[in-house]
């Protein structure tokens, strides 16, 4: 956020009242000090930290951060949680995008089409899991092994074997997020301005063709905008493993988050709070390393 | 809800609403489209969409309607067959009388309704001040306010319920009480650009002429702000609602009280203690309030982007 240094001259004498003022401003000051700015310092303050909220806290300086690194747990959390985001990508990431660009043709009831795509998102996360974690019934008479049996494929065991568990995570994951993107992308794509598709039909362009050189480069910003919020966004993945799974089987779907919620909260293992604020700072930082990266990366691509 | 009905009474927004039939044309063109070939490719691909999105949006819907008056063994045999052999509409019942579903539910309305009046209280009186009342360090409040929405949520989950356990200076806890759950709702960046954005917006000579006329500060919050400012409240409730409704993470650590626990975070638990049938009757009554909550005010989610609220 940058802040010009000088403020417009008129500023000062737009001012008025100064306790109708500050009676506004009180809300918002008392919630954003008290439950985000507060709680941002006290991470930083926390990650070098031990406490037990019994005694008082002690500096401990960088112990927290080498107990996670020497965790023998971080490393298979890291992958797993980079392999959920690469999954979702691949399957998450084209599909909104397809469905955006066949719906903004559709000439009657699109309205139709936008409410069946949003729906899943309206349903609550645990009741989604929930409902899902019974179609991924491993055996053969669970509804997703059922409607393969119909094609003559299965059963898969889904999540009880650590190869497909992640896999049926990010389906439903997907699933349940696609009707965002796709509402985002159709705002954009009505936007095109049709005298465009009626200059590259001029210059002979196909259907295909449109799509490649008009509609294409319309979305590239956008796109690019909900490819780094979409990792953002996986790389904190916390509800699907914690409720299909808890982590497993063997470990095989403990995302970073995850960890985190068990360093604080878990049953047997929790109140390790200075582990736990030293994991989300790193895992906060490499994702603002990442987003500064790919600004800087994308900056020229974007229109 | 009167703020919403009186929405269509406003003059019709410049930006073309999504689910409306574009008058318009897209990426086919009337030439494309009276091509035998091209023409019915086009529709095999719109009609296969429209399938598509029946049968992995619709379906798991109604296949959770159909299987929560359906008796167990049913649903476990033959999960996908259409009719079950009888009908146990008592689920239902069951659901809401024996699994305290009713008091889960009222747990959830009370944090759906409690964050959306701390939201657009915050939201409101915040946008306010930083762009109509403009104070002098209104830009460094607004940066520090727009900063947090750079910060992962991760990183505050451990230090917020801290915060919540023992409150700086007065040292109350906020654990399994309301407002725990209520007040951080409240500290949304998006929230307060919303609001501030549309304010921005709204006409200066408004309210020069009612400044001239003697309002002060609140006269014009309530008098003249907030009359024009409808849609964009009606943007900022649906969301916030369907925020609070949704969230789980954060009302499982604040409210370890079963007693207090809204429906999703319950209903995990109950999974574990609960008959099949019953369990999935609980879990078709979770989804219809917010499934009737999006479609009464579909427009709202559905218009993209929230530009309309913001150009205003």
């Amino acid at each position: 956020m940058k802040i010009p240094a000088t403020a417009r001259p008129s500023l000062l004498t737009r001012m008025r009242g100064g306790t109708g003022t500050v009676v506004f401003l009180l809300p918002m000051l008392f919630v954003f000090g008290l439950f985000s700015w507060w709680p941002i310092v006290r991470s930083m303050i926390m990650s070098v930290q031990v406490t037990n909220l019994v005694t008082p806290a002690e500096f401990v300086g960088l112990d927290n951060f080498r107990a996670v690194l020497n965790d023998p747990l971080i490393g298979t959390a890291v992958q797993n949680t980079a392999w959920f985001a690469l999954l979702a990508l691949v399957f998450g990431y084209p599909v909104p995008l397809l469905m955006a660009v066949i719906m903004s043709d559709v000439r009657r009831a699109r309205g139709l089409y936008a409410l069946l795509a949003y729906l899943p998102v309206v349903i609550p996360p645990a009741v989604a899991v929930l409902l899902w974690r019974f179609f991924y019934d491993a055996s053969d008479t669970g509804v997703f092994n059922t409607i393969l049996g119909w094609i003559g494929l299965g059963p898969v065991p889904w999540l009880e074997s650590s190869t497909w568990a992640m896999p049926s995570l990010v389906i439903e994951a997907t699933w349940a997020a696609a009707g965002g993107t796709v509402i985002i992308y159709l705002a954009a794509l009505v936007s095109v301005p049709p005298e465009l598709y009626d200059a590259a039909e001029v210059d002979g362009a196909g259907i295909l063709g449109k799509v490649w050189h008009v509609t294409m480069p319309h979305l590239r910003s956008i796109m690019l905008i909900t490819l780094i919020l979409q990792i953002i966004g996986t790389a904190q993945v916390f509800l699907e493993p914690y409720l299909f799974t808890d982590g497993g089987p063997d470990n095989a779907t403990l995302t970073v988050l995850l960890l985190v919620y068990n360093y604080a909260f878990a049953n047997t293992t929790g109140g390790d709070y200075g582990k736990a604020t030293a994991l989300s700072l790193m895992l906060a930082l490499a994702l603002a390393a990442l987003s500064a990266v790919y600004f800087r990366v994308t900056r020229s691509w974007s229109a | 809800m009167s703020a919403f009905t009186d929405l269509r009474a406003l003059p019709r927004r410049r930006t073309r609403s999504l689910a409306a039939d574009s008058d318009t044309r897209g990426i086919t063109s009337e030439f494309d489209r009276r091509q035998p070939l091209v023409g019915l490719l086009r529709r095999a691909v719109h009609v296969g969409l429209l399938l598509f999105l029946v049968v992995a949006a619709l379906g798991p819907i109604l296949w959770l309607a159909k299987s929560a008056i359906t008796p167990t063994q049913d649903t476990l045999r033959q999960p996908m067959a259409l009719w079950p052999h009888g009908l146990d509409l008592a689920n239902l019942k069951t659901a809401w009388v024996d699994l305290h579903l009713s008091l889960y539910f009222k747990n959830t309305m009370i944090i759906a309704l409690g964050s959306w009046a701390i939201q657009m209280l915050v939201a409101v009186t915040g946008g306010y001040a930083l762009a109509i009342l403009r104070p002098a360090f209104g830009r460094v409040i607004y940066g520090a306010v727009m900063m947090t929405m750079f910060v992962p949520v991760v990183v505050l989950l451990v230090p917020l319920y801290l915060t919540i356990l023992d409150l700086p200076v007065t040292h109350a806890s906020l654990i399994n009480t309301y407002w725990g759950a209520f007040l951080p709702a409240g500290a949304s960046a998006f929230n307060v650009a919303l609001v501030k954005r549309f304010f921005d917006n709204l006409p200066r000579e408004v309210i020069e002429a009612a400044r001239v006329d003697g309002a002060g500060d609140f006269r014009l919050f309530f008098y003249v702000v907030l009359p024009m400012s409808r849609p964009v409240l009606g943007v900022v409730s649906v969301f916030a609602v369907l925020a609070a409704w949704k969230d789980f993470i954060w009302p499982l650590v604040v409210l370890p009280d079963p007693a207090k626990q809204p429906l999703s975070v319950r209903l995990p638990n109950l999974a574990k203690v609960t008959e099949l049938d019953v369990f999935l009757a609980a879990l078709l009554i979770s989804t219809a309030i917010p499934i009737a909550f999006f479609v009464v005010f579909q427009r709202f989610f559905l218009r993209g982007g929230l530009d309309g609220a913001v150009k205003g």
